[in-house]
């Protein structure tokens, strides 16, 4: 999942002065299981814009926004909402954003800042899993990746910054995800894996732009 | 395989000498006037200095520069060391090339203080190599002629280079068969990580053993209270004894120099200890801001 939090109410000011007619969009998948484009999420905003003297001139809660699909039908049926207003306001992750921004054409406002693909534990704990980096290793690393949650992204570690399985970046608090690898490898009895040089990563794989077409 | 040396620090220890090395740090800086002042201290004491690369993350003169001055000037040998966490393999590749044309003979291969522990905490982190893919790409430039990809270089670079241990980690396991990894790779030494228990430093180097490399254990002196308070709850793992800890904070309350008195009493056992250590090659004395302890020391050591 695409876990995203809400910008500060500050901030969403800024972006939306001058423009006094709003159409909002939120999202049935991610940001509702965030808490921060669902149903309840898209009221609350309608309710703060009309007490700044706006006008919210419709609303609509996609079940994907960054399904084109779904966000170009879902706009088409509010069209006259959607053309009423100058801006859209967008309570979802970055790609959705730009979904309704490429679709609508409209000035759209991104009123989530989106932080990490994720695991929920429940509401409010979301924790990063994955950096889609193109070249999944998790079967070598006992199914915890190293990208995602080494804080030097390393291949081979651990580095001399762990102690007693606790990772420097942030105070010691958080574990070491190389000292994690070691122990899942060692308790299913693949230590050579954990051994195993593993050479720096493809980044030409993460070149800018990336796209999968196979049709 | 043992690799020819290259360097005078590889030449006395595949000599069967015990080495001393020493640390420089530069700082945030353009004079070179301390840090070559630093390496005229050094110089007759110990073989060779390693040279910091933006040590904690705080960005300081090039390494690279001081590396060649001190060679040149004082004529003491550096150990460049080389981070991971500020230059992908692009830069990493150029600025060894570049060690090499300047006459550096030893290289350190780190991974690098987090960017977040720095002095600017919002550096993006580069990361693109580890230190394990450093081994790997020194390996390459100096026993294939080429690069890490495998292109080739035109007067490949003499270095010997070196690893970090630290015999301070827990779990130690992980940590052996990272060095391990890194040895297999072809690093010609092991330096270590600041020791200050003795059991810890006998059991490491009695498990990297079996690798058959050099290992120069690391020690650190305490300058003042105040940086024995900062080590032992910002250097990770450093495992200081509660005695050890004890005895220098009673000494403290005395004087300042009582102090300095004890940490060369207790500092100088400890090397003792280390060089009647079986498979021990060398002592690394970490003295950041009071190198003129280092005579004393080796001094005391050798009573």
């Amino acid at each position: 999942m695409i876990i995203t939090i809400q910008k500060s109410d500050e901030d969403i000011k800024k972006m939306i002065e001058g423009r006094d007619k709003i159409f909002i969009v939120g999202c049935g998948t991610c940001a509702t299981e965030c808490q921060t484009g669902g149903e309840e999420q898209v009221k609350e905003l309608k309710n703060k814009l009309e007490n700044l003297g706006k006008k919210v001139t419709g609303q609509a809660i996609v079940e994907s926004v960054c399904d084109q699909r779904l966000t170009r039908r879902d706009l088409r049926r509010k069209k006259e909402a959607v053309d009423d207003s100058n801006a859209i306001m967008v309570l979802s992750c970055g790609t959705a954003t730009q979904t309704v921004s490429e679709i609508s054409k409209k000035v759209t406002i991104p009123c989530c800042d989106t932080e990490f693909i994720g695991t929920t534990e429940r509401i409010g704990k979301f924790y990063e899993r994955c950096r889609a980096c193109g070249e999944c290793i998790l079967y070598e690393t006992g199914g915890i990746c190293p990208i995602a949650r080494c804080g030097k992204t390393l291949l081979n570690g651990p580095c001399g910054g762990q102690a007693k399985g606790k990772c420097e970046v942030g105070g010691w608090e958080k574990e070491c995800a190389w000292i994690q690898i070691y122990e899942r490898l060692r308790d299913e009895g693949r230590l050579d894996l954990f051994k195993k040089y593993r050479p720096p990563k493809d980044h030409s794989k993460m070149a800018s732009q990336r796209e999968v077409i196979f049709r | 395989m043992i690799r020819e040396a290259f360097s005078e620090l590889t030449k006395a220890i595949q000599a069967g000498t015990f080495v001393y090395t020493g640390e420089i740090e530069p700082l945030k800086t353009t004079s070179l006037e301390e840090t070559l002042e630093t390496a005229k201290i050094l110089k007759g004491h110990v073989i060779a200095a390693n040279i910091t690369d933006n040590p904690t993350a705080f960005a300081y003169m090039n390494a690279l520069i001081p590396s060649y001055f001190i060679q040149k000037e004082i004529g003491l040998e550096a150990v460049y060391q080389v981070t991971v966490r500020d230059r992908n393999r692009l830069a990493i590749t150029a600025d060894l090339l570049a060690a090499s044309a300047l006459g550096i003979k030893n290289v350190l291969a780190l991974s690098g203080d987090h960017t977040t522990v720095g002095d600017d905490p919002g550096t993006k982190p580069v990361y693109d190599l580890d230190s394990t893919a450093l081994v790997d790409l020194l390996r390459k430039m100096v026993d294939d002629g080429t690069d890490i990809k495998g292109n080739k270089i035109d007067q490949p670079p003499k270095f010997n280079f070196g690893i970090a241990g630290n015999p301070n980690a827990d779990p130690l396991d992980p940590e052996i068969l990272k060095i391990e990894r890194k040895i297999e790779l072809g690093a010609d030494f092991i330096q270590t990580q600041a020791v200050y228990d003795i059991d810890l430093m006998k059991e490491f180097v009695k498990q990297v053993s079996r690798l058959k490399v050099p290992v120069i254990v690391g020690i650190a002196p305490f300058k003042s209270r105040g940086m024995m308070d900062w080590m032992v709850k910002n250097v990770p793992g450093i495992v200081v004894p509660e005695d050890i800890q004890k005895s220098l904070l009673a000494a403290r309350e005395k004087s300042k120099q009582a102090f300095l008195d004890e940490n060369l009493k207790i500092f100088g056992d400890l090397i003792k200890e280390i060089r009647n250590t079986p498979n021990v090659s060398g002592l690394h004395i970490m003295t950041i801001g009071f190198e003129w302890i280092v005579p004393k020391l080796i001094e005391k050591a050798n009573q």
